[in-house]
């Protein structure tokens, strides 16, 4: 049973994680995408300040899919993730 | 004031809605173009350290993204940096979250590494490190008139920092609240607005809830103040206490700028804007306006300037030099640049084309540390 799982990111945001495009956490269950996020943001700092601003609040316009779903359609930051899934970041279409 | 070194080449940073670009000069005459850096994030704050023998440029950076945070570069751009926890970052307690830079203050020469941040929501900032970290002043955060400060059209700003030489006496301006004072360095703040106008709300003369748009200092006059205001230009010869309009002999009196002499008394320069209707300068017709008698006369000044022009000039998208004579820079929501180093008389285009000009900020510079830099014709 696979006890990892991947963070996918946009190449925009890459070189704040030492130009990976994905991450990988260590997960032994079920962790909630919010878990998954603060257990980043220990080593990629910066990385975590591009996602969510200083309340926690993911940034308006980035966007986080659980295999394929947008959160803010499921449960938010309380949306849960399973070992072999696969999280996605992506910036949303937006600006001019 | 951005300070000035010895040896002499100059620079003008310049702040756009899509990134920033350098400018950079031996002479103020001929400048060589460089950027973007940070393409598609709007620069809203610029401030230029050159203090300690170092020439630091903060910029204030927001993605529609990535939300906003403060890089420093100690090489001219050539490098950027940004502390990895973030150098603005609102404590937990506060309840609130940084949502742009409007404004990077380097202190006086006699407070090394001292920089102060204006931001939104409407806040003040302090760092002693050089813009590394910033800490957020309680007193003014915690005011009891903060849940009554409102939005300009551009957002709850603390847009305009004046520290005195001592160090104490310290005045704010916002949009929409007006222009605090504190006399202990920051710990305490009281409204000082009696005089200026708030013809947009129910009582036009009330104790704060103005939309000052900019406020300078006198370069020499201790106590004496200027603000551009939204409708309304005014000075104060009593650290706030009373403001008198100064507006006569102004084609308008709305406009974002109020620049001062880096070193002569009653030199002040404004950008009159028709409002509220139009929003353009008047007969869209951009002249810069000059007073040398603290606001007893103006002089328009437009030498250099095109015949039409229909794009306005934002608070922080203009700035002055301390050489000499001053140079005068602006930038508008078109795109171009305008640079004097004349104090205005002549005007020469600088740059065009860029995307809205945010801020400006100039400052000389070691000419070996220039010779590092990338040039773009």
């Amino acid at each position: 049973m696979a006890s990892e799982i991947s963070v996918l990111l946009p190449s925009v945001l890459q070189p704040l994680a030492g130009g990976q495009s994905s991450l990988t956490a260590p997960a032994d269950g079920t962790v909630t995408v919010q878990w998954l996020l603060d257990s980043l943001a220990g080593d990629y700092p910066a990385l975590s300040r591009r996602l969510r601003d200083e309340t926690g609040t993911i940034r308006r316009y980035v966007n986080i899919y659980v295999s394929g779903n947008e959160i803010r359609r499921l449960q938010g930051l309380a949306t849960e993730v399973a070992p072999g899934q696969e999280v996605l970041i992506l910036q949303s279409v937006a600006g001019g | 004031m951005e300070g000035m070194a010895t040896a002499e080449s100059y620079v003008l940073a310049i702040g756009t809605k899509k990134g920033l670009w350098l400018a950079t000069s031996p002479d103020r005459k001929d400048w060589s173009l460089s950027g973007p850096h940070f393409l598609m994030s709007e620069i809203p704050s610029i401030g230029i350290d050159s203090r300690d023998g170092r020439t630091r440029i903060l910029v204030g950076v927001r993605s529609e993204h990535w939300g906003p945070t403060v890089f420093h570069s100690d090489d001219l751009g050539a490098t950027w940096d940004e502390p990895e926890q973030g150098a603005i970052r609102f404590p937990e307690d506060a309840e609130a979250a940084l949502e742009r830079v409007w404004q990077i203050h380097p202190d006086s020469e006699a407070r090394p590494g001292v920089v102060w941040a204006g931001c939104e929501p409407i806040s003040v900032w302090k760092s002693t490190d050089g813009g590394e970290h910033f800490e957020l002043n309680r007193g003014l955060w915690d005011h009891p008139h903060r849940k009554e400060w409102g939005a300009g059209y551009g957002g709850a700003a603390a847009h305009s920092i004046v520290i005195d030489p001592s160090g104490e006496k310290v005045h704010v301006a916002m949009s929409t609240g007006g222009v605090y004072r504190s006399l202990d360095g920051g710990a305490s703040w009281e409204p000082r607005n009696k005089g200026i106008s708030a013809y947009f709300m129910p009582d036009p003369n009330p104790e704060f809830g103005q939309c000052v748009h900019k406020i300078a200092a006198d370069a020499a006059v201790d106590g004496r103040l200027y603000a551009q205001n939204h409708h309304g230009v005014y000075r104060s010869d009593d650290d706030a206490e009373n403001w008198q309009s100064i507006a006569e002999g102004l084609p308008a009196d709305f406009g974002f700028v109020m620049l001062t002499h880096p070193r002569r008394a009653g030199t002040a320069w404004v950008i009159p804007l028709k409002a509220d209707s139009e929003r353009i300068p008047p007969d869209g017709k951009l002249a810069v306006h000059r007073t040398d008698d603290a606001g007893g006369n103006w002089k328009r000044l437009h030498t250099g300037l095109p015949e039409a022009e229909y794009n306005a000039v934002l608070r922080d998208a203009a700035c002055v030099d301390s050489a000499e004579p001053a140079g005068v820079y602006f930038g508008t929501r078109g795109g171009s640049v305008y640079a004097s180093d004349d104090e205005g008389e002549h005007f020469t285009e600088l740059a065009s084309h860029l995307p809205d000009v945010l801020c400006v900020r100039a400052a000389s510079v070691p000419a070996d540390l220039l010779a590092g830099v990338p040039s773009r014709p």
